[in-house]
């Protein structure tokens, strides 16, 4: 009687099969609102999908959540594809989602703000990476359709201003699925050439879906890498995507940015002319003040009549000249007196002072002063001073004064 | 200062044109020896001409890439008014 008894995993398994085998339930998209959105940390996400009525479990495994261009969270709709099937352990059927699509513009505008959000905290949209335009370009890179008006308008706006501007036109998709993909691309390619030095990337304008593209991850990414400065020109002046935030300058339109890429030729000519002018002036200027100091020294007095300088010298030296012999004179007189007065005291002590009163000195042979009679000798010859002169005599006697005597 | 100005021919637009500003500024300045003031000027004069040049460097030329692998590319024309 119990012939037809299933263990519960047979049921499950022969449930699921059913689920697996219908082509609806293989592939479906469903639209709902998420709640009870858990993301776990082997990387897959468990979310209910609900409406008004009714509500389905949902497992998003790793691999495709990885890959989403937005977090989901409570309370967003979205449109979720993927298949349903059961899960066997305990019985419950639920939808196996692979991709995500923010349902609406509000969600696309969600989608951006995070993207926008992430970059900004990875750094991409940082001042310290911007970098600066060349004044002069060699050659820009366009990147855009090669069909639309942006294209028209960037060429039109350069070669006004300068004529002899070389561009180089990267035809890419601008809208549509592949369209992100292909910018990318062609920014990388830009990047490898050499002749360029500046890069413009945009489109004319269009609906945030159409303009979408530009906000991209893969695009922002190829932006920020791109070694050489990137304009970004996306649509009008009101719409902001995420390559304008991740470009080294945002151009309200593309006619905006070639005024932006591009210089104004007769401008940087009137600056070359205008410093040209400086230059010369310059110079005229210091030769001038060269040649005015060089004429006031040589009419200086010095230089016109340089003996006076020295003649008023020389008069100088001769009055100080002048000033030292009269003090030297001073002291000969001075020292004059001094040695009269001297001689004066000395006149009282002159020997020769004596001899006036008649006294004599009497010298021996040997002209030696003679100050005893014992030194002299009979019959010798002496000679005796007077005042007035000499007289040679000859001893003919000696009387030795006796001790008593 | 005489390996650059040997080399003067290598700088970019902006730089020639930088170098050419610093020496119409220092030439502006008041202590400036003759000699160095005519060395600065000729070199000025050489700038000037450079930059002058440089603008017409560019070919002029509108080129559309037709294959990035290839670097397949064309003349262009684009009936732009």
């Amino acid at each position: 009687m119990f012939e037809n008894v299933y263990t519960v995993s047979e049921v499950n398994a022969y449930i699921k099969n059913i689920f697996r085998s219908d082509s609806i339930l293989n592939n479906i998209y469903i639209k709902g609102e998420i709640s009870n959105f858990k993301c776990h940390v082997s990387g897959h996400i468990y979310f209910t999908l609900k409406d008004s009525q009714s509500a389905i479990r949902c497992v998003m495994f790793r691999q495709w959540a990885s890959v989403l261009k937005f977090m989901p969270a409570d309370g967003i709709k979205i449109i979720a594809q993927g298949y349903i099937s059961v899960y066997e352990k305990d019985g419950q059927y639920q939808f196996y989602v692979q991709e995500v699509q923010p349902e609406g513009k509000g969600a696309l505008y969600l989608a951006y703000q995070q993207l926008k959000d992430r970059l900004e905290k990875e750094g991409l949209f940082d001042s310290r990476h911007k970098k600066t335009l060349p004044k002069l370009p060699k050659k820009i890179a366009i990147v855009t359709s090669s069909t639309g008006a942006a294209v028209r308008d960037i060429i039109k706006v350069s070669k006004r201003r300068y004529p002899n501007i070389s561009l180089m036109i990267i035809p890419v998709l601008v809208q549509g699925q592949s369209a992100a993909n292909d910018i990318a691309d062609a920014i990388r390619y830009v990047n490898k050439r050499d002749d360029i030095d500046l890069v413009i990337v945009g489109r004319g304008g269009g609906s945030i879906e159409e303009l979408w593209a530009f906000n991209e991850e893969v695009v922002a990414r190829e932006i920020f890498k791109c070694n050489k400065p990137v304009i970004s020109a996306v649509g009008h002046e009101t719409d902001y995507t995420i390559a304008d935030f991740v470009s080294d300058l945002r151009a309200p339109t593309p006619s905006a940015a070639a005024e932006l890429a591009v210089p104004e030729k007769h401008s940087l000519e009137n600056a070359i002319e205008h410093l040209r002018y400086k230059l010369n002036k310059s110079i005229g200027r210091i030769l001038d003040n060269k040649k005015n100091k060089f004429n006031m020294i040589k009419s200086s007095r010095t230089l016109n009549r340089p003996m006076e300088d020295i003649q008023q010298k020389r008069q100088t030296i001769d009055h100080l000249n002048h000033r030292m012999l009269e003090g030297y004179k001073q002291i000969i007189n001075l020292k004059k007196m001094k040695h009269l007065e001297l001689l004066t005291k000395l006149d009282g002590t002159n020997p020769l002072k004596i001899l006036a009163k008649g006294y004599v000195l009497t010298y021996d042979s040997n002209n030696s002063l003679v100050k005893s009679v014992a030194q002299l000798a009979i019959n010798e010859k002496v000679s005796i001073r007077y005042i007035d002169g000499r007289a040679i005599c000859e001893v003919l006697a000696k009387e030795e004064k006796n001790n008593e005597g | 200062m005489k390996d650059k100005e040997l080399t003067d021919h290598d700088l970019t637009f902006e730089k020639a044109i930088e170098a050419l500003e610093e020496i119409v500024e220092k030439m502006e300045m008041e202590d400036i020896s003759l000699e160095e003031s005519i060395r600065l000027f000729e070199r000025g004069v050489r700038l000037t001409r450079y930059c002058s040049e440089k603008l017409d460097e560019a070919e002029g030329k509108i080129t559309m890439i037709l294959e990035r692998n290839t670097h397949n590319e064309k003349k262009t024309t684009f009936d732009i008014d």
